[in-house]
């Protein structure tokens, strides 16, 4: 595992400095530190409701931090304009959690649309770049359907094709696998592997899905409470004595993560005191 | 314990007026985006695409010309309604001759712009908030944005630039339409003649019946769209938030329509 610690020399194309994100005085995040490395995949478990998902908001820039900075490829987001955010966002795709496809056009115009309003290409050659994206994902023929005639798992394969369609240096996905069953996962896990080696790309991956995260990852994250507990390769996330870390990649139901939320106590609340 | 009511009363007063404010901030913010990216688009600047020329095209279609039969069958009713009801007034005055020129006025100047616009609440209002609200639940919005696309200039300018245009092209219909609903009763149940019907609407008739109107419905259409954009972009909470801001876009969209029309009644009346 000194595949992780070879991207370590090169300047990180992410760096989260103590970034923390409230929402309606409820901190979501508490305070986050990270550094991601040009071409590496990293990964960030964590338990519904954790904070991950507003931890990839806040890497991409759609929100901004409370508290900290956050950088991408050395630029302040926490003080960027939006016009210079616009020139960063063309240097990084999404693959949301849904898809996120837009409804009203077809899966080739929804792959179109950044090279199109972001490129001055002629349309023969978008034509052709939507089958070359297409064709990674697996979908050549599939451009001329609408979104709603696909299944959940070939909608997160376009939506990944249209993420790779400006040939970002990022990719964000998040939950790539939920919802798919293991066959579809197994996919996404591939591409996403794919991706990184053939294009060499540097993922960021939420997830809650440990098989994929262990398989896809070269260092993991787990975020818990709005605060990372633990971050490594995987053989040291493996290995790591944190119970909290423990239980949830093994699953125990009960542990450090308590199964009951509730905090009143159960007999008093049944006899109405 | 009664100067704490008052209170309450002024203060609850004060929020409303503080909301609403903030509302038409919003709205008036939404509609100054639109005005700059369209200029933008006319003016071919860089920036601007073939697609945002087909959006706004795509927006009129569908804003426009899958309104119109409706638009056209409700003031059709409108006009003959209008004769029959202004029919009865006149005919106890003796005065049944005054029909044909008071629907024409009362059509032009007043029911033309306010029905259509009604009618397109509905139409228009309600669809606009509830595509872009469907697009926000689905994360579509974000999509959007993170592809460096600004939802402002590809989903709210295109709808409201259609509905401004569509709804000045829409109530040239309705007007048309109206009146000829109105021929229709008069010549029949009222028992006027043709020739007469047609001299007295053309002969009192004058341009600023056409124009304040047409003024009126380029408004209602701005109004309109801005508040179904607005509704839909500030969904929250699935497919339950969907639906409250389709009847919000509605509720608002007629509340706006209404008191904008007053306004424009009492600055014509006053000014012309």
């Amino acid at each position: 595992m000194t595949h992780a610690a070879s991207f370590r020399g090169n300047q990180p194309v992410i760096r989260v400095e103590h970034a923390g994100l409230d929402f309606d005085g409820r901190a979501v995040l508490e305070d986050v530190s990270l550094e991601v490395f040009p071409g590496e995949t990293a990964v960030i478990i964590g338990g519904s409701g954790c904070g991950k998902s507003t931890l990839l908001r806040l890497m991409v820039g759609a929100y901004r931090p409370s508290r900290g900075k956050v950088f991408l490829f050395g630029h302040d987001l926490s003080e960027a304009a939006e016009k210079d955010l616009d020139k960063l966002r063309l240097r990084f795709g999404i693959l949301f959690q849904s898809g996120a496809l837009y409804n009203s056009m077809t899966v080739g115009d929804n792959v179109a649309l950044p090279m199109r309003e972001h490129t001055d290409l002629a349309a023969d050659i978008i034509d052709i770049m939507v089958k070359m994206k297409l064709e990674l994902v697996g979908l050549r023929d599939f451009g001329e359907l609408m979104p709603e005639q696909l299944s959940g798992g070939m909608k997160k394969r376009v939506g990944l094709a249209r993420a790779i369609a400006l040939d970002p240096e990022i990719i964000f996905y998040d939950e790539p696998t939920a919802g798919l069953d293991p066959i579809y996962a197994g996919v996404i896990d591939m591409l996403i592997m794919d991706l990184s080696r053939k294009l060499g790309v540097t993922s960021v991956v939420v997830t809650h899905d440990m098989p994929s995260a262990f398989k896809i990852a070269d260092r993991i994250f787990m975020l818990h409470q709005g605060r990372f507990v633990a971050g490594g390769t995987v053989a040291e996330i493996r290995g790591s004595a944190d119970p909290v870390v423990q239980q949830f990649i093994t699953g125990a139901p009960d542990g450090p993560i308590p199964l009951r939320m509730s905090k009143t106590d159960f007999a008093r609340d049944l006899m109405g005191e | 314990m009664a100067e704490s009511g008052v209170r309450d009363v002024l203060g609850g007063i004060g929020g409303a007026g503080k909301d609403l404010l903030r509302y038409v901030g919003a709205l008036g913010r939404l509609f100054s985006a639109s005005l700059w990216f369209y200029a933008r688009l006319v003016l071919r600047l860089k920036g601007t695409r073939r697609s945002a020329r087909e959006a706004v095209w795509a927006q009129r279609v569908r804003v426009g010309v899958r309104s119109l039969p409706i638009v056209t069958i409700v003031l059709f009713f409108v006009g003959m309604i209008l004769a029959f009801q202004i029919g009865y007034v006149l005919r106890d005055f003796g005065a049944q001759q005054l029909v044909a020129d008071t629907v024409a006025v009362a059509m032009l100047r007043e029911l033309g712009p306010l029905i259509t616009a009604i009618v397109m609440t509905g139409f228009a209002g309600a669809s606009i908030a509830a595509e872009i609200g469907t697009m926000n639940v689905g994360e579509e919005i974000l999509a959007l944005e993170t592809n460096a696309l600004n939802p402002l200039r590809v989903l709210v300018m295109p709808r409201v630039m259609a509905c401004i245009f569509m709804l000045l092209f829409l109530t040239v219909i309705a007007n048309i339409v109206g009146i000829l609903g109105g021929f229709a009763v008069s010549v029949t149940a009222l028992r006027m003649s043709p020739q007469t019907y047609y001299a007295d609407t053309v002969m009192y008739l004058k341009m600023q019946d056409l124009v304040t109107g047409l003024i009126k419905s380029m408004a209602f259409g701005g109004l309109i769209a801005l508040i179904g954009c607005h509704e839909g972009l500030r969904v929250e909470g699935g497919a339950e938030g969907v639906g409250r801001a389709t009847t919000r876009a509605v509720v608002y969209g007629i509340v706006a329509v209404i008191a904008t029309d007053l306004f424009f009644s009492w600055l014509f009346y006053m000014v012309l």
